[in-house]
């Protein structure tokens, strides 16, 4: 079963769920597929293994054969490519790999180069297996580091996925194919109004979902009435306490400080389980 | 004319609750919300909407099934995985390229325009606002701050505006960037917490590599002190200016469900903390 932790709004505690929920397992595999900012391993504390890098392809133009024609340029939708009377340039931060360049050109003048944009890091602990994508600084490309990040996916294993903020392609191309979704909300106007964007993704995508409220008890009810009137399951409420706060300020995951929370999170995942399976 | 990004890496910091802030003390400013696949600037700024401008992003193909032939050159050449081997098209993952509508032999694929969102010129209580929205699982979001930055731009040069507060996206990849190329200044928010402070050196990374001066603000300084003392330290080496330190305040919220920025709300301590803040950020900005 592969779940999603996914939000809308950044910081509501979708690295906080996706870690405590793990731990509460006796085995899984946690993906951190935040790959602009990666966090969960600050607090899984798996120790990394083994990395390989994420390489895309760019294109590089042979001078000799080149005549200048400008019909790559044209063709690309990225403006990657710009050709002046006596050169091409190449833009490799907007490129998308699409190979359109090289299959218009009528002089065979493109070739393919290699270009590292992330790397993709695999660790364990115990009987979980971690996986984390981090995009380097100055890329702009997250697709291609989490499309390498999600081949990892065994999906004879309990597989959870750790999503980036936000409802574009990043999060799209995340929680596609999970079987369900965690959506992690504030009981905050920017917590409701980022929760209804995320609520029009997964219901876009077609998969199964529940809220869970973070930081409950901060005095704005209407969260809760949006999910009643939705019919959306609240899976879970944790109360705002300075407790968690400090815990999850110093990377340390509360269900190993409180212990009644590792059954709170084995419940809840059982109660997904039982309505995949349904 | 000036402009200055709000950023932070890590989401949730505090970005969109200081940018309304700094909007009702900025006394000649136009604002622009470039977080647009979740704005939340207007929740608090209330924009009038003056004018809507469509927004296309990338194209998406179609492909024409009483064409096909189903040789699946298409299926082949796509490097998205967007056409499946039934040679359906599977809309999210379709990144506009054309690739399939320049090697389909019969033309059963053609490109066409996708209405991705829209862009929106404003009027607020405190100026003009620049903002946006992407329509539900579109791509583009990159394009489409820089969209945003362009009208906002129009809007301070035709207005005879000092500067332009935009309240930027969280993570550091394409929305980011376009965000925060050619500005002035940055203003990274963060917060005394290991993961804050893994993406702090991550966007300050960003910044740099783009050659644009960052300044720094702890929000919520005081819920993890010894952090705060952390970030304090890195800013000394790193020679960059910490304009700020805010208190954890529930206010924030309370000013949030009014839809008010907390210096309209508030004129405790908080306020005075952003006030100082606000002086110091014109100051490195030179306005």
């Amino acid at each position: 079963m592969i779940i999603s932790i996914a939000s809308g709004k950044g910081g509501t505690g979708k690295t906080t769920i996706a870690t405590n929920l793990a731990l509460s397992l006796e085995k899984a595999q946690l993906i951190d597929c935040d790959v602009e900012e990666p966090n969960a391993n600050i607090f899984f504390k798996a120790t990394i293994t083994d990395s390989e890098e994420v390489v895309v392809e760019i294109p590089e133009i042979d001078k000799e054969s080149c005549d200048y024609c400008g019909k790559c340029s044209q063709f690309c939708a990225y403006n990657a490519l710009a050709v002046v009377p006596t050169n091409v340039l190449v833009f490799p931060e907007l490129c998308h790999s699409c190979g359109g360049c090289k299959l218009v050109c009528p002089k065979n003048a493109i070739t393919w180069r290699k270009k590292a944009i992330g790397t993709i890091e695999h660790g364990q602990r115990g009987m979980f297996d971690f996986y984390q994508g981090i995009l380097n600084v100055g890329e702009a490309m997250a697709i291609p580091v989490i499309k390498t990040l999600k081949k990892k996916i065994d999906t004879r294993k309990d597989v959870i996925l750790d999503a980036p903020p936000g409802t574009s392609c990043p999060v799209i191309e995340t929680i596609k194919s999970s079987d369900y979704c965690i959506l992690v909300t504030e009981p905050t106007p920017f917590g409701l109004h980022d929760l209804k964007l995320a609520v029009a993704v997964v219901r876009h995508l077609d998969i199964p979902f529940g809220v869970i409220i973070n930081r409950d008890g901060l005095g704005y009810k209407n969260v809760e009435l949006y999910c009643h009137k939705e019919k959306i399951p609240i899976l879970m409420k944790i109360l705002h306490s300075e407790d968690i706060a400090q815990l999850y300020s110093n990377g340390i995951p509360f269900v190993e400080k409180l212990s009644v929370w590792k059954e709170r999170f084995q419940h809840l995942f059982n109660k997904i389980r039982l309505e995949v399976n349904a | 004319m000036k402009q200055l990004t709000i950023i932070s890496g890590k989401g949730g910091t505090g970005k969109t609750s200081i940018t309304a802030a700094f909007a009702a003390l900025a006394k000649n400013a136009v604002l622009a919300d470039c977080d647009v696949d979740a704005a939340d600037l207007h929740l608090i700024l209330k924009p009038e909407i003056r004018k809507t401008i469509g927004f296309h992003g990338l194209n998406i193909a179609h492909i024409n099934k009483d064409l096909c032939i189903n040789c699946k050159k298409c299926y082949d050449a796509c490097k998205f995985d967007a056409i499946n081997k039934d040679i359906n098209l599977i809309p999210e993952s379709c990144e506009g390229c054309g690739v399939c509508e320049f090697v389909c032999p019969v033309d059963a694929v053609t490109m066409k325009k996708r209405e991705s969102g829209f862009a929106y010129l404003s009027q607020t209580r405190f100026g003009p606002m620049a903002h946006a929205m992407l329509k539900t699982a579109e791509e583009a979001s990159g394009k489409l701050v820089t969209v945003v930055r362009n009208h906002a731009k129009e809007l301070a040069e035709q207005q005879g505006k000092e500067v332009v507060i935009i309240d930027g996206p969280p993570g550091i990849g394409c929305p980011v960037i376009a965000s925060l190329t050619g500005v002035d200044l940055v203003l990274i928010v963060t917060e005394p917490t290991l993961s804050a402070i893994h993406d702090l050196e991550r966007i300050l990374g960003v910044a740099s590599h783009f050659t644009i001066p960052a300044v720094i603000c702890i929000n919520k300084y005081d819920i993890n002190e010894h952090n705060t003392q952390i970030i304090e330290e890195y800013c000394r080496k790193q020679d960059i200016p910490l304009v700020g330190k805010l208190s954890y305040d529930t206010i924030m919220i309370d000013a949030m469900i009014q839809e008010q920025s907390v210096v309209e709300f508030s004129e405790g301590n908080l306020t005075k903390q952003i006030t100082a803040m606000w002086h110091q950020v014109k100051e490195q900005l030179k306005i």
